[in-house]
């Protein structure tokens, strides 16, 4: 059977990032496995500006962030198999991968880096009531349509979710003369970005009509228009306040999943909150020598982080093949714990034995807080905080946990993050 | 049989699994049979949109065409699957009884079953019945268990009728909607009116010597062309919600409720393909096209189905839908001639268990028709059809090899179906092949799994237009009128 | 005096920003970094945005190129920009920062490509 060091699922940023850091970190036997024809992923149909400005201090569109990434593994003469779909991954690290010129292969991995990103939430997981006519698309599905095939997906549409890409595909059917009616979101507050609101919404008078859904859906054949009505406290739309717009398009842009149906092939079990693996602070998860990283473990708002979780994902697979992996070295397991407005963590444990000097800790926050700390316990001592004037659930917060505090504790059992008021 | 002056001895209305089914039938004798149907594939109004199982049938009333046909049915279906290459497995079916004081109407189910000649019958007690199915509720006091109960794929079934149909001479026409139907010597004139051929709608003329009426809720029309002998159909709205693949397992078999004090229940049951199918409800409505899904149906779907099984993951629900079911005023099926329109041969009133009972109710309308035409048995009848593989079902050396033989089964498309580019060129290419985005997704899959089609809509279009050479402006869901995109930007 | 309320749309944080215009004398609170100020100031004045869309290509791998204006542009212009990025071909080979369109609706501001696209 052949082998490779590093197998990588998935070409778009987060393997791509974390194919460079690899190689970087010493590792030369990298294999990327890449379902579509190009390398880049998303970022390919993300032809909006406003990425890299964390990672490249300057703002590029999609595709200019991917080609930079693309440049560096092109220039490292990285592998990478397009047009291919991973078929299996085990828990022992036999990836199975299939495309049209190789047939049905498989491979042993050193390591294997789970990149695979996620997919949007359709309709179906939303049980709207009415017909099933066409113009009813994904807003992702509808931005490939337009800015990789060129076509237009209609004329008026009403787009339901404010999530990032239901806002730029807003802008997007706008600046191609269609007319976007209205943009409803279910919550009291968008799941957005607020930039992406002010400029793909305000900027083109666009409404933001929040603790709205959309309660029917009409037309037989081609979509003729939807129902929005206003929804309760308990997101139970309240009767009386049906509004029709006639529309031909209707974009859904109401969440996102991480595509982990390998991750379950190989046995890893999925964190509630995040439907991505759980891992250790080296973003290993439960499998040795399987990493996740990117969309897959959980969704990000920023390609930037994405970047710098994968490059972190790339250097341990690394570490790991060259059997630097400090795990085994004596210590111990700390898990971190999600409470009071903090919905989840990544990572959800901690090793101490092969922790880095600092390890970045990534989440989001159940809903809109003003003017609130997160703070960081090891077990009951508060050890550090920091105040926010906004936190909402539409944006990753991240704090950084230290070697050195954590040294000054030795016997702590518990890391918990939490926000609080005072 | 003098016969030259029809145009067609046998026009069939309708595409359904019904017409598909007699239409096949029809097709082992020396008959010209024409079937036409008005939209763009067969499988496309109440086929599409129903439970999607085989009833053992211990349901209809002893005596009746329904219980013999059923039984009939569920009987030639391993022949039927073996021959034509579609998915069956006989999982067997429970009707689940909540009370002893429903206990009477569960043994009423089981004599009705016997007489109705329906094997295997067993009532077992509720701690039997959870052993079995360890997701029953604790409310479960009795039930019947049916171990002939089947799952089945009804766009395969249907497909694979039509195919066998066609391979046998039957010719298809598809957006043809019959408008008028008038005597015509001994026979029939249809007038149609088809969608393709002219936008203006011109109409054309069919003469046929023999009819058949298989055209689900719109039997009654066509019926109340020819006869005086009235017939209504109702369509009755049922509302379904198909839940993800990983809840595939949560039954085994095919759980019905027994109508008791608590009303009639809805059914949960895997899918021959391994999601998870909860439904359907029951509204008679006035719209023949009203295939919408309503918030109470929807709920009505949910609250009724925990009633029996237990923990129902409904988060994992990945698509809602309603089909129609052509209720008739005597709920029974209407087979044969109407005594004033002879030459004019119904299958009407076919709701459930009508899946189960098309191989049946095909035989049986074929041999009067035949019978009547004094058609003889064709000499070279191909009884056998191959479906399309898939793909990524097979073994691994299989696998490998049909890639190395055509490398476009090694393009995967749909990645939740796992359905590949070859696939989906085969199901365009074949006789009979898909137009539009549903037709390849009753075919192969594509779209069906959890992303909905999220994925792979860009790419099918393509393939779709490539293959067929429909401009992509033109590819359309389903019928004209449901094209995917309005222009190029 | 005229007080506005808006969100600094410079990077993801999104500042609310509070702008107090005082006949020449403008005031920025709120902001977290010195763009925030300079993002307000202009957006009260003279806002400006980059807009970004994509043009036909001929005889490319790919039917489309994405394209952005170099620079940003006047609000104002956004729609007249969008015409002639709509209007515009470009033959393949297309390289990532080609200039696709000079001077764009008399902003004096270049559409350029913002991915490479080969030849078929």
């Amino acid at each position: 059977m052949r082998h490779h060091d590093i197998v990588i699922v998935g070409g778009g940023p987060a393997g791509l990032a974390a194919a460079v850091a690899a190689k970087k970190a010493g590792i030369t036997d990298i294999l990327i496995l890449e379902r579509d024809n190009v390398l880049g992923g998303i970022l390919n149909q993300c032809i909006h500006n406003g990425f890299g400005l964390h990672t490249f201090k300057e703002e590029l569109t999609g595709p200019e962030y991917a080609a930079r990434y693309i440049a560096r593994v092109e220039e490292e003469q990285i592998p990478y198999c397009l047009n291919t779909i991973v078929a299996d991954i085990t828990r022992d690290r036999q990836v199975t991968y299939i495309n049209r010129e190789e047939g049905l292969v498989t491979i042993r991995a050193g390591a294997v880096i789970l990149a695979m990103g996620c997919r949007e939430r359709p309709r179906g997981a939303l049980n709207t009531p009415g017909y099933r006519p066409a113009g009813i698309y994904s807003a992702g599905t509808a931005q490939r349509l337009m800015n990789i095939e060129g076509y237009l997906v209609g004329k008026e549409a009403v787009i339901l979710g404010s999530g990032d890409i239901g806002l730029i595909m807003a802008r997007r059917m706008t600046l191609e003369g269609a007319k976007v009616k209205a943009v409803a979101e279910i919550m009291p507050y968008s799941g957005g970005l607020k930039r992406n609101i002010v400029q793909c919404l305000d900027d083109y008078g666009i409404p933001l009509k929040l603790s709205h859904t959309v309660v029917n859906i009409h037309g037989k054949d081609r979509l003729t228009g939807v129902t929005i009505a206003e929804v309760d406290a308990n997101r139970n739309p309240i009767p009386g306040t049906e509004e029709y717009y006639s529309c031909d398009t209707l974009l859904l842009s109401v969440g996102l999943i991480p595509e982990n149906e390998l991750s379950k092939g190989a046995g890893i079990s999925l964190n509630r909150v995040t439907s991505g693996p759980n891992v250790n602070d080296r973003l290993e998860t439960e499998a040795e020598g399987i990493y996740a990283c990117g969309n897959v473990l959980h969704v990000h708002d920023l390609v930037d982080f994405v970047s710098q979780e994968a490059a972190l994902a790339g250097q341990n697979a690394a570490e790991y093949v060259m059997g630097q992996n400090a795990a085994q070295a004596a210590g111990h397991t700390i898990p971190l714990v999600a409470a009071d407005g903090v919905r989840y963590t990544v990572p959800q444990f901690l090793e101490t034995a092969g922790m880095r000097d600092s390890v970045t800790v990534r989440f989001r926050v159940a809903d809109v807080y003003k003017d609130r700390y997160i703070s960081v316990y090891y077990d009951d001592k508060r050890i550090s905080r920091t105040k926010k004037k906004v936190l909402a659930p539409g944006e990753m917060e991240q704090v950084v946990l230290t070697k050195k505090s954590l040294t000054e504790y030795p016997q702590t059992e518990r890391i918990t993050i939490r926000t609080e008021v005072e | 049989m003098n016969s030259q002056r029809y145009e067609v001895d046998v026009a069939v209305i309708g595409g359904g699994v019904i017409g598909c089914a007699i239409a096949r039938e029809l097709s082992r004798y020396d008959l010209r049979v024409c079937l036409l149907e008005r939209t763009e594939d067969v499988c496309s109004g109440t086929s599409k949109a129903n439970s999607a199982i085989i009833h053992a049938g211990y349901d209809a009333a002893s005596g009746s065409l329904m219980a013999k046909m059923n039984v009939e049915g569920n009987r030639m279906m391993d022949r039927l699957a073996a021959d034509l290459d579609i998915p069956f497995r006989r999982n067997g079916s429970m009707v689940l009884c909540f009370s002893e004081e429903d206990m009477p109407g569960l043994q009423e189910l089981y004599v009705r079953g016997v007489t109705n000649g329906v094997p295997g019958l067993r009532i077992i007690s509720g701690d039997e019945a959870r052993q079995m199915e360890p997701n029953l509720t604790d409310a479960v006091a009795a039930a019947l268990y049916a171990p002939t109960g089947g799952i089945v794929c009804p766009f395969n079934m249907t497909v694979a009728l039509a195919e066998n149909a066609c391979e046998n001479g039957v010719e298809f026409r598809f957006l043809t909607e019959v408008t008028e139907i008038q005597k015509y010597g001994e026979g029939y004139e249809l007038t149609v009116r088809e969608a393709e051929v002219s936008e203006t709608g011109a109409d054309r003329t069919i003469t046929a010597r023999f009819v058949v009426n298989a055209a689900g809720v719109y039997a009654d029309r066509f019926h109340n062309m020819v006869s005086r002998r009235r017939i209504s159909i109702t369509p009755r709205r049922g509302t379904y919600c198909l839940l993800d693949r990983e809840a595939g397992g949560h039954v085994d078999r095919t759980i019905f409720q027994l109508p008791g004090k608590y009303g009639k229940g809805v059914l949960v049951t895997p899918t021959i393909h391994g999601n998870l199918l909860i439904g359907p409800t029951a509204a008679d409505i006035g719209d023949k096209e009203g295939t919408y899904t309503t918030a109470e149906e929807l709920a009505e779907v949910t609250a009724k189905s925990a009633r029996g099984v237990k923990d129902i993951p409904y988060r994992q629900v990945i698509t809602s839908f309603a089909g129609l079911r052509a209720h008739e005023a005597g709920h029974e099926f209407i087979l044969g001639e109407p005594e004033d329109a002879p030459g004019f041969f119904d299958a009407a009133g076919i709701e459930s268990p009508g899946l189960s009972s098309a191989p049946a109710i095909g035989v049986y309308l074929a041999q009067m028709i035949a019978r009547k035409a004094g058609a003889s048995m064709k000499e070279h009848f191909i009884a056998t059809r191959k479906g399309i593989p898939h793909v990524a079902a097979m073994d691994r050396e299989s696998r490998a090899a049909l890639i190395a033989k055509r490398p476009d089964y090694g393009t995967i498309v749909c990645r939740c179906e796992n359905v590949s580019e070859g696939e989906i060129a085969d199901s365009i290419r074949r006789p009979l092949g898909a137009r539009s985005l549903d037709g390849i997704k009753r075919r192969v899959r594509q779209g069906m799994g959890r992303c909905q089609a999220g994925f792979c809509t860009p790419r099918t279009m393509e393939i779709l237009s490539r293959e067929t050479g429909i401009p992509m402006e033109k590819i359309c869901k389903n019928q004209p009128g449901s094209e995917m995109i309005t222009g190029g930007v | 005096m005229e007080v506005r309320e808006m969100i600094c749309i410079n990077c993801p944080m999104g500042c609310p920003l509070t702008v107090t215009m005082n006949g020449d004398r403008i005031t920025v609170t709120g902001n977290t970094c010195p763009r925030g100020a300079d993002y307000a100031k202009k957006e009260v004045l003279s806002p400006t945005r980059i807009v970004t869309s994509s043009v036909r290509v001929n005889g490319g791998t790919i039917a489309r190129v994405s394209v952005k204006t170099k620079t940003d542009i006047p609000k104002g212009k956004i729609f007249d920009v969008m015409k002639e990025i709509r209007a515009a071909r470009v033959d393949a080979p297309v390289k990532m920062g080609d200039v696709v369109i000079e001077d764009c609706a008399g902003t004096g501001v270049e559409v350029i490509a913002t991915k490479s696209v080969a030849r078929a």
